[in-house]
This record gives C-alpha cells, structure tokens and sequence, in this order.
C-alpha cells in the first residue's frame, strides 16, 4: 500500500495481497486518491444509505435472479458493492490483447478438432482428452462455421495474484453469463454515484448489444442483408433470464423459447401472428444437451426438434456453436499455454495459474512432492468435488489425495494456491479488503470485440476466496480508466 | 428511404399481453367492486352485500371449498389476501406479473418496474388492511396501481400489433366485468315494491354506477327520475362510457379492423364478425322488449359473445405456438389453467 493511502485509510489493510485500488500502479493517475477522497468526503452513513437504495432498485426493476426451493420462488439481487475497481490504460491493454489471443486459440483449436485432428496427430494433447470427453460432440465432426468462429461469446475468469500478475483461472466457451451485470452495473454507478465518477474518463460499456447483433449477422447463412436473428431462452425459470430479457432488448431481437421455434424442411422459423417468420441465427442461452431432442436428450421439451439438421443444411447459425465445451474443460485448461504456441506461434499473454499435469511424470513428481503445498483438483469432476487444498489439509487426507493420484495420475492436476488480489469494499467493519476475480466478456463474428472492463465478483465475506454469486458473492463496477496517465504521476 | 422494419410478433408474445391486460382489468374490477360494496353495504344485510361479489366472479363452489365461511371478512380475505384463490386480487396479479415478465423485452423499463412494484405491494396485504378505514385506503392503492399502469402503458408502449392485443384484452375483460357486475346487481334489486323501498334502491343502483365510473356521467344525462332501465341502458349501449359494453365492442372492432388493415393479419376476419354480431345484439332490439323476456339471459347471451370473439382471436393468433391444441375451447381456456 502506499504512503497516500496510509494516510487516507490508516485502518485499511490488504495484508500480503494485491489491492486493485491502494497497490501503486504507475498509469493509475490521481484516479485511486480521487476515489478515496470522495469515499471519504460521501462518509460511511451516507454511503450504506445509498448502497442500500441502489439494491432497491435493483429490486424494483426485477434485476434479479431466482432461487426456487420448494414450491417457493424467491427473487434475489446479485448484492452490489458501490466501490468500483479500477483498471488502468496499460493492465486493460494487456488484458484486451489476452482476451483475443485466448479466443483465437480456442477457435483453432475447436476448428481442428472437429477437422482433421492435427492437433492431437501432433502430440500436443493427448486424443483421449479430446475424442473422450464428455463434451466433444461427433455431430460437429466436419462441418465448419463462419470465419472458423465457434466460441462466439466467450468469457473467460481471470485472477490476480500476490505480485499483481494476471492469471487465467478458466474459459466459459459454453453459454457463458453475467454480462448484463457489467451493464447494469455501470448504469447504477451513473445513477446512485454521479459525484464518484465525476471527471473521470471511462471506456463505455454500452455498445455491447450492438456489437453481438453484428457477430450474429456476421455468422447468419451468406447473402443476406439483413438476417433475422433471435435469443433462445430455456424461459422464466431460468435463473439467467433477466440477462436473457436484457441481451435480447440491447440487441434488439426477439427473445424466444423453444416453442416458438420450429423446423421445416431443414429451415428454422418463428411462429408469429403472422404465420411462420424464417429465423437465421439463434443465440442460444441454451446448453447443448437441450437443443435438439432429436439429437441429444429427446426428453428435453426446451430444445427445438430439427435444429441440428437444419444448421447441418447450412440453414441456421447456432451461437456459440455446439460442443465449445471440449475446449473449457478443465483437462484440456492445462494445455492451453502449448494450444496458443501451437496455433498462433506466440507465448500466452496471460498465463495460466500454474498447472501440473500428473499424466506427464515430470508433473506427477511435483505434485507429489508438494502435497501440501498444492491444490490437487480431479479433471472429470466439476463443482468442487474432490478437490484437496494442500495446506489446511490433515495428514490423512494427504495420504488419501497421494494414494488416488498414484493410482490414475490421467485423472488429476494440481496448482499452487493463489491469493487473490482484493479491492476496498463497503463491509460490516467499513471499508475492507475482499477478494475478486473478473469475467471480461470477448464478442467474435469475423473478428473479436473485448468489452471494455467485464464482471468483477467479489467475496462478500472477509477472507473468503470464493466469488460465486450460488455462495453470496456479489459484483462491482469494473472501470477501465480511458486516459493513460503518465507514468509515475500522481498517487 | 428509412431502413427501419416491422419485426413482427410472436404469437406466444401477442397472447401474453392479451392476458396480461385482462389479470390487470380484473384486479381494478375487483377493487371497484370491494369499494363500493364496503361504501354501500346495508347496516344488518352486509353478508347479503358481500355475497354478491361472490356471485358476480361465479365462485360460490371456489370460495366453500377453500374452507372460507360466508361472512364478509372471509369474503374479504378471500379476495385481497387469498393467493391460492384463482379469482383474487393476488392471484391475478402475480398472472400479470408473470406474463409481464415474459413480455419484459417488449416493454418499457417503466411498466416492468411499477408491475414489480405494484405486484410487491399486494402480495404484502395483511388482515388488518381489510379493517375500518384501511380497506377504503387499500382500494384506493389498488385502483391507483392499474390506472398507473394504464397510464405508463398509453405513454409508452409501442403501438405496434402488440398493443392491439392488449387492448382487445382488456376490452372484452371490461365488458364482460361490466355485463356480471349489471347481472348481479339487477337481479338482487328488481325493481318492484313500495316507494320507499324503491328509495333505498337508488343507493344501490348508484353504487353500481360508481361501480362502472359512470356515476357523474350518468347524472349529466339522466332525469331527476331516473329508472332502472336508464341505469341499464347506460351502463350496456351509452356510446361515451369508458366502460360500456357497447364502447368497448366497438373499439374492438376497430382494433381488429385495425389489425387486418395496417398489419395485413387477415385471420382477423371471424373476430370482426363476432364483433359485428355483439355489436347488432347490443344495439338491435329495444331494451324494453329484452327486460321484458328477461335480463339475466339476455347478459349470458353477451357474456357468450364476449367468449365467441376471444376464442376467435385465440385460433386466430395465438394457437399458432401451441399447434397441438384442437378446439377453440382449449385455446381459450389454456391460459386459464395455466
């Protein structure tokens, strides 16, 4: 932290971590002395009280997503924290260029699997990861897309760590959300805090849905001037709808269900009052396994019968493609680093937390060696399961860690603990340090679009590491300072 | 040349804002109805004044079965608190809501956020908003709550097909509303009997006017001695009442004209006609001659036409997203159950 702030917060203190606001940045500016100063100059009181009107309204207009238990539906807020995280000129140029180079390589690389498979004829990554994977769809085997575009959106979970790097945490090359949390989050700040941002130049986030509709239209079957494109939604039980509603009212498209569409003679339309209305692209909120239940689940009542075959005739695009999924695993995660060199020829902009692989035996070495300094994750499992964190580990649960790895080195990696960078943040003691991580959001039709910034998610509870909005973590808004400060100026 | 296009409208998208109008209508119906029955009601025959409410929405069968007694508390409650009862203000509103919520991309951040708003408030009613004065204050907010709606919608939302729908929902739930509310009450006050009896009548029949927000209206046209059959003429063929039968038929003749004309959606046609033959049957005979065969039959027969035009609009537009449907009956009825 730096002298400035030693004098502004005496009582706020980041520990050993990276403070996106009080950790000095040479481009930063007056920018973080200019926020605190007004944090101050608001005081506590005022601020809570405005906080708390923010989530009102957040409220009153339905900006919410649902939780069901029982027969009861609750519509709950993702919990706003109205200090805003600030990146500089420099670190969003790194990110922006990261970004890109990121989804370019996922696109490569999905284009050649579902190709001619150089990529595991060159023993890059091993076939069985690739052609065994639960997500890798057969049904995409030679058939390519659009400018070779399958990751459409693209968001992908970025962490800072104790020296200030950048790191890759994840890629959501599925349907990844959140993205009208950047959005709306941006036009609470304008409203509730208008003294905050005052003369501070910030890249717009709102040109967003503009940009998607152009990607759709890029991608629609060729020679059209103007193709209709909608936003297929599972409906309003989904827990992502309000960013359904949204995305469709930025775009400017119809948000419809699987019932309003249907397949004739290989070509998708909608169901107007009207009569049909031939339909040319389809942003679809929608996972693979319910597309088509002619293809994949046949008990899905969500999907469209005959999307699949009408998108094989060439008829339909479908965004983001089907079986982008083989891409973000967690498995295929640890080769991405050789995946940028192999297609692109470049090193990652951004690295990957470091992984170790323990099907290679250099990396099973490691991890063995350093239980108990490393988080050792199964590659198969998702949401948690069978995770071992080294260091709060007890000796038996070590051992049981050491005897599955030994066991099928194929089915795990591991990586060191990460402390993520934390940010100032309105808590039950004041202002206090939390833990975030951020999800910028990549377009890509004929080329990519990074939108400015993306979603920070922030730990609500002091010490957590955890930023999912299922175990109360909450967001900021996430400013991209549009000015580059002289180095070494002010603050 | 602008490059602006007509993007359509999806039919699942059409017979949600038709539904979502009429919940709405409903809820201020039902508001005006509580109102006036709390302002009017007869010291000593309030259950009888409360039961009437029971009667219009036809849920004698509902209102037993939901372990309700017949006092007005229950019937109160049964209508402001009771979200289980299908016919309650609660219920209808969390419908709007609902369809609101699958309408939100056509509507303004406006109408979405005072639904919201509105939705909230209601579902918070308690018991001791039904006692005393508070009751009066509860239907003021309710009514206050549509009319808000009413009024963002008509500064607001797009006047594309959409807002036809909408309208044409809340037409035929207006009529309709008004046609039970007339059935009920004229038959609870044939007009027979002595003159003070006939006194004490005039109270009732001006609470139906306020009812039908005509009371003022009507005072403009009618003599000092007015009749029953003035009230019914008012109420059934006035041209100029917002919510007369008849002004409501014809606006949705128009709407649907509109429709087929402007929009080119030419299955229009067997709603138009529909129309045409309410409209013949509300304007067509003396309304001496139908007193006379008898009222009560005659309002079904209204009510029956009312449901013929929008069963023909559901075939029509709305049946498309749902092809397996087979009969106009299901069609209608679908969002009923739904």
């Amino acid at each position: 932290m730096n002298e400035v702030f030693r004098k502004l917060w005496p009582e706020y203190d980041p520990g050993r971590y990276f403070c996106e606001l009080t950790t000095s940045r040479p481009d930063a500016g007056p920018v973080p002395q200019w926020l605190a100063e007004r944090l101050d100059r608001i005081g506590l009181e005022a601020l809570r009280a405005r906080a708390s009107a923010a989530e009102t309204e957040l409220i009153d207009l339905g900006v919410t997503f649902t939780v069901y238990s029982d027969a009861t539906a609750i519509d709950r807020i993702l919990p706003f924290d109205c200090i805003p995280r600030v990146l500089t000129a420099s670190e969003w140029d790194l990110l922006e260029r990261a970004c890109k180079q990121r989804v370019a390589a996922l696109n490569a690389f999905l284009g050649d699997i579902y190709g001619k498979g150089k990529v595991v004829k060159d023993g890059v990554i091993p076939a069985d990861l690739v052609y065994g994977n639960a997500n890798y769809r057969p049904e995409m085997q030679d058939f390519p897309v659009p400018h070779g575009t399958y990751v459409h959106v693209c968001g992908i979970d970025i962490i800072r760590d104790e020296m200030g790097d950048f790191r890759v945490l994840e890629d959501n090359a599925r349907t990844p959300s959140g993205v009208s949390y950047v959005i709306e989050n941006r036009h609470l700040m304008l409203r509730t805090f208008p003294d905050m941002m005052a003369g501070i130049k910030l890249k717009p986030v709102d040109d967003y849905g503009r940009r998607l509709r152009a990607a759709m239209a890029e991608v629609a079957p060729g020679g059209l001037e103007d193709p209709t494109v909608v936003l297929l939604s599972p409906g309003i039980y989904n827990s992502a709808y309000f960013e359904h509603v949204f995305l469709a009212r930025e775009m400017g498209v119809p948000l419809v269900v699987g019932a309003d569409l249907v397949v004739e003679n290989d070509r998708v339309y909608m169901r107007t009052t009207a009569g049909l209305k031939p339909v040319h692209t389809v942003y679809r909120r929608l996972n693979d396994d319910f597309l088509d239940p002619m293809v994949f689940r046949s008990d899905s009542i969500l999907g469209v019968p005959g999307l699949i075959g009408a998108w094989k005739a060439g008829n339909v695009a479908i965004a983001n493609a089907v079986g982008t999924g083989v891409a973000d695993d967690k498995a295929v995660y640890a080769y991405m680093p050789r995946i940028i060199k192999y297609y692109l020829g470049e090193e990652p902009l951004i690295q990957n937390v470091e992984t170790h692989i323990c099907r290679e035996p250099e990396g099973l070495k490691y991890t063995l060696d350093n239980l108990d300094k490393l988080v050792t994750k199964p590659v198969g499992e998702s949401g948690g399961y069978g995770i071992t964190i080294g260091p709060r580990a007890s000796r038996e649960e070590l051992d049981v860690a050491r005897a599955s790895i030994t066991a099928n080195p194929d089915n795990w990696i591991s990586q060191p603990v990460v402390g993520l960078s934390v940010a100032p943040t309105l808590a039950e003691e004041g202002i206090g340090p939390r833990h975030l991580d951020l999800r910028p959001f990549i377009i890509t039709g004929k080329e990519s679009w990074v939108l400015p910034g993306g979603l920070s998610r922030v730990a609500m509870k002091r010490g957590s590491l955890i930023v999912n909005s299922s175990q109360g973590g909450g967001s900021k808004d996430t400013w991209v300072l549009a000015e580059a400060f002289a180095k070494g100026g002010a603050a | 040349m602008s490059r602006l296009r007509d993007p359509g409208l999806l039919a699942r998208d059409a017979e949600g804002l038709f539904w979502m109008a009429r919940y709405l209508e409903r809820v201020e119906n039902l508001a005006r109805l509580i109102d006036v029955t709390q302002s009017f009601e007869s010291p000593g025959f309030e259950t009888d004044a409360w039961w009437g409410l029971i009667r219009i929405n036809a849920d004698e069968k509902n209102f037993l079965e939901r372990g309700f007694s017949a006092d007005a508390t229950d019937i109160k409650r049964f209508y402001l608190l009771d979200r289980g009862n299908k016919t309650s203000i609660p219920a209808n509103l969390e419908d709007a809501r609902t369809n609101a919520r699958t309408l939100r991309p056509l509507m303004s951040t406006e109408m979405w956020r005072q639904i919201n708003v509105f939705q909230r408030f209601v579902s918070r009613l308690s018991p001791e908003d039904l006692e005393g004065d508070a009751l009066a204050r509860v239907c003021m907010r309710l009514k206050d709550g549509v009319q808000a709606h009413t009024g963002i919608t008509e500064g607001t939302l797009y006047r594309d097909q959409g807002w036809y729908f909408y309208e044409l929902g809340r037409l035929i739930e207006r009529a309709d509303q008004t046609t039970r509310m007339l059935d009920i009450k004229y038959t609870a006050l044939l007009p027979h009997g002595a003159e003070e009896k006939r006194v004490a009548e005039l109270t009732q029949w001006n609470a139906i006017l306020r009812a039908g927000a005509g009371y003022h209206a009507f005072k403009r046209l009618a003599h000092a001695e007015f009749s029953p059959e003035d009230v019914v003429h008012f109420l059934l063929r006035d041209p100029s009442s917002p919510r007369s039968a008849l002004l409501c038929v014809r606006r949705i003749e128009s709407h649907l004209d509109d429709l087929r004309r402007i929009y080119g959606l030419s299955a229009a046609g067997e709603a138009i006609e529909q129309a045409e033959m309410l409209r013949e049957l509300l304007i067509g005979r003396p309304l001496s001659h139908i007193l006379a065969i008898g009222l009560h039959d005659y309002l079904d027969l209204v009510q029956i036409h009312l449901q013929k035009i929008a069963a023909a609009i559901g075939r029509a537009f709305f049946r498309d997203w749902r092809p397996d449907l087979e009969t106009p009956q299901e069609a209608a009825a679908i969002q009923e159950s739904a």
